[in-house]
């Protein structure tokens, strides 16, 4: 994430480069290390586990492919509530991080002057920082009886998150809420990162043209602001959608056996359980699922050029 | 109705501030935990003032062993990815050839896909392989997921190269070897740094994917994340704390010389 906030790249020169006739193998020696290190632990791993997830047997007697697709049926009937709660864990955090993260990274793109490099390392610095002691922390911060939860409490709010099934009696921690805001406050920097540098783009005179042209500031941000930010909203909905999907960290130090998500029933059945193929098949389905919701998004929001 | 004029006028600082707000608190909870006197097992109540922890921060049984662990790893990710990622890199911008589509989107996938997944399926591969689970499992996985980062990371850089500069190199009869460390290198060397510090954050903090192939090894999250089912030492507060406190200081000294550099050029 370092690289995206590195300084503004100076303009693109013109690629006048004339045609090089020595070296036509130097960009395949180049590409040769790094490759093959990625078809070998990156590619070749998910054949593996696409076999896997055919197999029958146990562990004991050994696994055979028997091209068993039943585990793939029997993967989703029995953990469908897993898969739904991910999705919906991951969309609501992934939409609370839009709300929380654009005004900061508008407020260090226009507003921050001479604070901007401190915002920008309060915000990363905590990458360096455990990310699981950070997580842990929440622990303290939504403590029963704490002072979060009692102001929630004297507030009412827990009486409505209460009747939403967002929280259960006087408790925040072992709820969905906890997850999401586990969630949420986990991957907000990759939200944060992506909105700034499209925002930074951006030409603060537009700014001006719009109020000389009588627009309001909500009108600006509405038709010329947030439009121009489009790129980022996009790679940073993605950026936290995806490993928000996947994660069994929060669920397992935050949430409790009724908040688990994907990612624990696959850790639990892979690691504990040891039923390969169920483990493989719900991580197939957990990519496929992944695969198949990023492109139907980025065809939709018409931005391609992410990479 | 005043007031209602100034939160609509502040709102974006105010807003922004208390988004900054809810990132810090977790990183001020540990520091001042780090500084608490737990009764019993659990650090998660306030109970009384104490400098214990700090005073002697290795005092917590292999806490320190998988500290030293974890950064061993990281160094080793960090210059494996670094250096494979940087090849990539200036292979992909430097160079027209067949299957650049095929490899950049085998370079986007490990981004887009769920920590999960590809921990789940390289644990197959080394388990059919009856690879030993350890240091050098982590470490491959390690060197895997950081490779992409590092290759969008000097991408950036090495596409808003001017390539006259190394015509003109060439020009003053420079060999290629001598275009290369004297040009090329000192120019893309902002970009290798901060796809090597990626890196380096991204190997030393990653659980997930170890969690599934490290075998019975324990990294530095790995004993974080066995010690909050036992109830966590406030001696991981320490380290967190500390942690935070360096990454702040290395930032603000790399700005500091990156600032120095850009003057002098002026």
């Amino acid at each position: 994430m370092a690289a995206v906030t590195e300084a503004p790249a100076p303009p693109a020169t013109q690629q006048t480069r004339p045609p090089r006739r020595r070296g036509r193998f130097t960009p395949y020696w180049l590409l040769l290390p790094g490759i093959l290190w990625l078809v070998v632990f990156f590619a070749l791993p998910m054949i593996y586990q696409a076999s896997t997830s055919v197999q029958t047997g146990s562990l004991e007697q050994g696994y055979k492919v028997t091209w068993h697709f039943a585990t793939y049926w029997h993967a989703l009937s029995e953990y469908w509530p897993q898969f739904v709660r991910s999705v919906l864990y991951a969309a609501s955090a992934t939409i609370l991080c839009l709300l929380l993260g654009y005004p900061l990274a508008y407020l260090i793109a226009f507003r921050a002057g001479r604070w901007r490099n401190l915002i920008m390392i309060l915000v990363i610095a905590p990458f360096f920082t455990s990310f699981l002691i950070r997580t842990l922390a929440w622990k303290t911060i939504l403590a029963d009886g704490g002072p979060v939860v009692g102001a929630l409490n004297t507030l009412h709010v827990l009486d409505v998150t209460n009747w939403l099934g967002w929280t259960a009696g006087d408790r925040v921690l072992a709820t969905p809420m906890a997850v999401v805001c586990g969630l949420t406050y986990n991957f907000l920097p990759f939200m944060i990162l992506p909105l700034y540098t499209s925002l930074e783009r951006i030409d603060p005179r537009l700014h001006e043209a719009a109020g000389d042209l009588y627009a309001k500031p909500f009108t600006t941000f509405r038709k010329v602001t947030f439009p121009l930010s489009m790129p980022g909203v996009v790679s940073g909905t993605l950026l936290t959608f995806i490993p928000a999907a996947g994660d069994y960290v929060n669920a397992d130090l935050l949430g409790s056996t009724d908040t688990r998500m994907v990612g624990n029933v696959i850790q639990t059945q892979f690691l504990r359980i040891l039923d390969y193929p169920t483990a493989a098949a719900l991580s197939f389905i957990l990519m496929a699922a992944i695969l198949a919701m990023i492109t139907t998004y980025i065809r939709k929001s018409g931005t391609e050029d992410l990479v | 109705m005043a007031f209602v004029n100034w939160l609509k006028r502040r709102f974006v600082v105010i807003a922004g501030l208390l988004t900054l707000g809810y990132l810090l608190l977790p990183n001020i909870v540990v520091t001042v935990f780090s500084f608490n006197k737990p009764k019993g097992r659990f650090n998660y109540q306030w109970q009384a003032f104490s400098m214990d922890a700090w005073k002697d921060p290795c005092g917590v049984a292999d806490m320190c062993g998988s500290l030293s662990l974890s950064l061993q790893i990281a160094v080793w990710a960090t210059v494996g990815a670094t250096a494979l990622g940087t090849m990539i890199a200036f292979a992909l911008v430097r160079y027209r050839f067949r299957a650049r589509g095929t490899v950049s989107s085998l370079i986007f996938l490990p981004m887009a896909m769920p920590e999960v997944v590809m921990a789940a399926s390289l644990l197959t591969l080394f388990l059919n392989m009856g690879a030993q689970l350890g240091f050098w499992t982590i470490l491959i996985a390690h060197i895997m997921f950081c490779l992409s980062f590092v290759v969008v990371a000097v991408k950036a850089r090495v596409m808003s190269m001017d390539p006259r500069l190394e015509q003109a190199a060439q020009d003053l009869y420079a060999g290629p070897v001598q275009t290369f460390v004297r040009v090329t290198l000192p120019i893309a060397a902002p970009g290798i740094a901060a796809g090597a510090m990626l890196a380096f954050a991204l190997s030393f903090d990653d659980f997930i994917i170890t969690n599934f192939n490290a075998g019975s090894t324990v990294t530095f999250p790995m004993f974080v994340w066995g010690s909050a089912q036992r109830g966590t030492p406030v001696q991981i507060n320490v380290i967190g704390t500390a942690m935070f406190v360096i990454a702040v200081l290395l930032v603000l000294g790399s700005m500091a010389i990156g600032r120095r550099r850009t003057r002098q050029k002026a």
